[in-house]
C-alpha cells in the first residue's frame, strides 16, 4: 500500500520534472498575479504590507487550480487512473499519490512565492515555526479538496470552468485560516496563528477521510 | 419491422401502467391553488393585519423595524426551505450511493434546484431587510449569512454538474458526493466563521422570549404552513418532470435500437433478394451476410 502511494507520487513528479509546466507556467502566472494585486493596490507598501497574507493565499489558490486542473488532464489523455486501478493499486493509495504530488508542487511554489511576497510586498517574518507549518498544512489542505473536486470533474466537458466553481466555495475555510495565521506569522494582526492552524489540520483531516473513503466509487466509471 | 410509437402515453414502472405524460395530478392541483390562496391571505395579512414593528425606549425614542418587518414572512419561510431542499438532497443523495436507483437520483437533483431557489430568495430579501434595518446591505463577519452565501454557490456548482452531458449513473455517482461534500463543507464554513466573526447582527430568537406580537406570530406561522405547501407542490411537479424525462431518454434509446434493428433487417432483406443472382458462389459468405 504505501510502495502503492510512492508509485503514484513519483510518477506524477517526474512526468512533472521533465514536462516542467509548473516552473514554466504556472510560477510564472503566479508572480504575475502578485504583480497585477501592486498595481490594484495603487503601489501603497502599507496596504500591500497589511494584505500580504491574504493577497499570497489568493494568488496560491488561483495557481493550484492550475496544477490540479494540469494533474489530473495529464492523466486523462493517457487514461492513467483506468491502468493505475487495472493494475490492482487501490483506491485510496491512488488518492493519497495524488494528494502528495499535488501536495508537493503546492509547496515549491508557496517557496517561490513567499520570496517573492517577502522581496515586493516588504514583509517580515516574526513567527518562522507558524510561517512554515500553516505552509505546509494549508498546501496539504488544498491538495486534499483538489484531488476530490479535480477527480470529480476530470472527463466532463467544460472541467477549466467548472473545477473553480466547484472547488473555490469548498476551500474557503483554507483561505480562511491560512491567511489568519500568516497574519500572525507576519506580525501584521493579531490573530492567533496556532489556533488557525487546527483548523487547517481539522480541514485536511475531513477531507482526506472523505477522499479516501469515496475515490474508489468516484473512480468507478472512469 | 414493427415499430410502435407511444404517442401520449409512456410505459413508466414497467408493471403495466399508463401514466399520462404529464407531472400534474389531482393532489398537486390541490396543492397548487391551496398554495396560491394562502399566498393571497398572506399578502393581506402581511400588509394590511400585522402592524409596523415599533417600540418605544426608556427614553421615549420610537425604535424597530417599522415596514420591514413584512419582509420576515417571505425571508424565514424561504430560508427554511433553502435549508430543507438541502437536506433532501442530502439524504437523496446518500440514498442514491446506498441503493442507486434513479428515484434517490431525481429526487436530489429536484431538492437541490427549489433550495438553490429558495437560498437566492433568502439573501436577497434579507439584503433588502438589512439595508433599513442593519443600515447594511451585507454584513461579512454574519455567520448565517456567509454560510447561506457559500451553501448557494455550492448547490449552484452541484446545479452546473447536472447540466453536463454524460452517462446518467456516471453524472449521478459524481452528483452525490458533490452534495455530501457540499454539506460536510457548509458545518466547516460555519464554524470557521463563527470563529472568524462572532459578530451576528440575527436577532436572537423572539419567539421564545415572548418579544413578539400576537398578530406577527400568527402571520408568520401562517407563511410557514403556505411556504411548506408551495415547496411539496414544486417538488412533486419537479420530481415527476425529471421522472418523465429520463423514462422519455431511455425510450428513445429503446426506440433508436428497434429502428437500427429494422435498417439492419431491411438490409438482411436486400441482400436475401439478391441471392438467387450469386447461386454460384459458395455458400459460406451468404451466411455471414445473414447474420449481420
Amino acid at each position: 500500500m504505501l510502495r502503492d502511494v510512492w508509485l503514484v507520487v513519483g510518477k506524477d513528479l517526474l512526468i512533472e520534472m521533465r514536462a516542467r509546466v509548473g516552473i514554466n507556467q504556472i510560477v510564472p502566472f503566479a508572480v504575475i498575479v502578485l504583480l497585477l494585486f501592486a498595481f490594484a493596490l495603487d503601489t501603497d507598501q502599507a496596504a500591500l504590507r497589511t494584505y500580504a497574507p491574504g493577497l499570497f493565499w489568493v494568488t496560491v489558490l488561483l495557481a493550484s487550480l492550475l496544477a490540479i486542473g494540469r494533474s489530473f488532464a495529464v492523466d486523462l489523455a493517457d487514461g492513467t487512473s483506468d491502468r493505475l486501478l487495472l493494475s490492482g493499486i487501490e483506491p485510496v493509495a491512488a488518492f493519497l499519490g495524488k494528494v502528495i504530488a499535488i501536495a508537493v508542487q503546492l509547496v515549491v511554489l508557496e517557496l517561490l512565492l513567499s520570496l517573492g511576497v517577502l522581496l515586493l510586498f516588504d514583509v517580515s517574518v516574526q513567527r518562522f515555526g507558524l510561517l512554515v507549518s500553516a505552509g505546509l498544512v494549508g498546501a496539504l489542505g488544498l491538495a486534499v479538496a483538489g484531488t476530490l473536486y479535480g477527480a470529480l470533474v476530470a472527463g466532463l466537458g467544460m472541467r477549466e470552468s467548472l473545477l473553480p466553481v466547484l472547488l473555490l466555495p469548498v476551500v474557503a475555510p483554507v483561505m480562511l485560516g491560512a491567511t489568519r495565521a500568516f497574519q500572525d506569522a507576519f506580525g501584521v494582526a493579531g490573530a492567533q496563528g496556532w489556533a488557525w492552524l487546527g483548523l487547517l489540520v481539522g480541514f485536511a483531516a475531513i477531507y482526506g477521510l472523505f477522499g479516501a473513503l469515496s475515490y474508489g466509487t468516484l473512480l468507478e466509471e472512469a | 419491422m414493427n415499430v410502435t410509437t407511444p404517442v401520449s402515453t409512456f410505459e413508466l414502472t414497467g408493471r403495466g401502467v399508463q401514466v399520462l405524460p404529464t407531472s400534474s395530478s389531482k393532489a398537486t392541483k390541490v396543492l397548487g391553488w391551496l398554495s396560491l390562496l394562502g399566498f393571497a391571505v398572506l399578502v393581506v395579512l402581511a400588509f394590511a393585519w400585522v402592524p409596523q414593528d415599533t417600540r418605544i425606549t426608556d427614553q421615549g425614542d420610537v425604535v424597530g423595524q417599522f415596514d420591514a418587518v413584512r419582509l420576515m414572512f417571505v425571508h424565514v419561510p424561504a430560508a427554511i426551505l433553502a435549508y430543507s431542499g438541502f437536506g433532501i438532497t442530502f439524504l437523496a443523495s446518500l440514498g442514491y450511493l446506498r441503493w442507486r436507483t434513479v428515484w434517490w437520483d431525481i429526487m436530489a437533483v429536484s431538492a437541490a434546484e427549489i433550495g438553490v431557489m429558495f437560498g437566492v430568495l433568502t439573501l436577497v430579501t434579507g439584503s433588502i431587510w438589512g439595508r433599513p434595518t442593519w443600515q447594511t446591505w451585507w454584513e461579512w463577519g454574519d455567520v448565517r449569512l456567509v454560510t447561506t452565501l457559500v451553501m448557494v454557490l455550492v448547490f449552484i456548482g452541484y446545479l452546473a454538474v447536472r447540466r453536463i452531458p454524460v452517462q446518467a449513473q456516471v453524472q449521478a455517482r459524481r452528483c452525490a458526493l458533490i452534495a455530501l461534500v457540499g454539506v460536510v463543507n457548509i458545518i466547516i464554513v460555519n464554524r470557521s466563521v463563527d470563529w472568524w466573526e462572532n459578530r451576528t447582527l440575527h436577532q436572537q430568537s423572539t419567539l421564545l422570549a415572548r418579544k413578539i406580537r400576537d398578530e406577527t406570530l400568527f402571520t408568520l406561522t401562517f407563511s410557514l404552513l403556505v411556504g411548506a405547501a408551495l415547496f411539496a407542490w414544486l417538488l412533486l411537479h419537479r420530481f415527476r418532470m425529471a421522472y418523465l424525462q429520463s423514462q422519455l431518454e431511455q425510450l428513445e434509446v429503446e426506440q433508436a435500437l428497434v429502428e437500427r434493428r429494422a435498417e439492419s433487417q431491411l438490409h438482411d432483406c436486400q441482400a436475401a433478394s439478391a441471392l438467387p443472382t450469386q447461386t454460384h458462389l459458395s455458400d459460406a459468405p451468404q451466411e455471414g451476410e445473414d447474420q449481420r
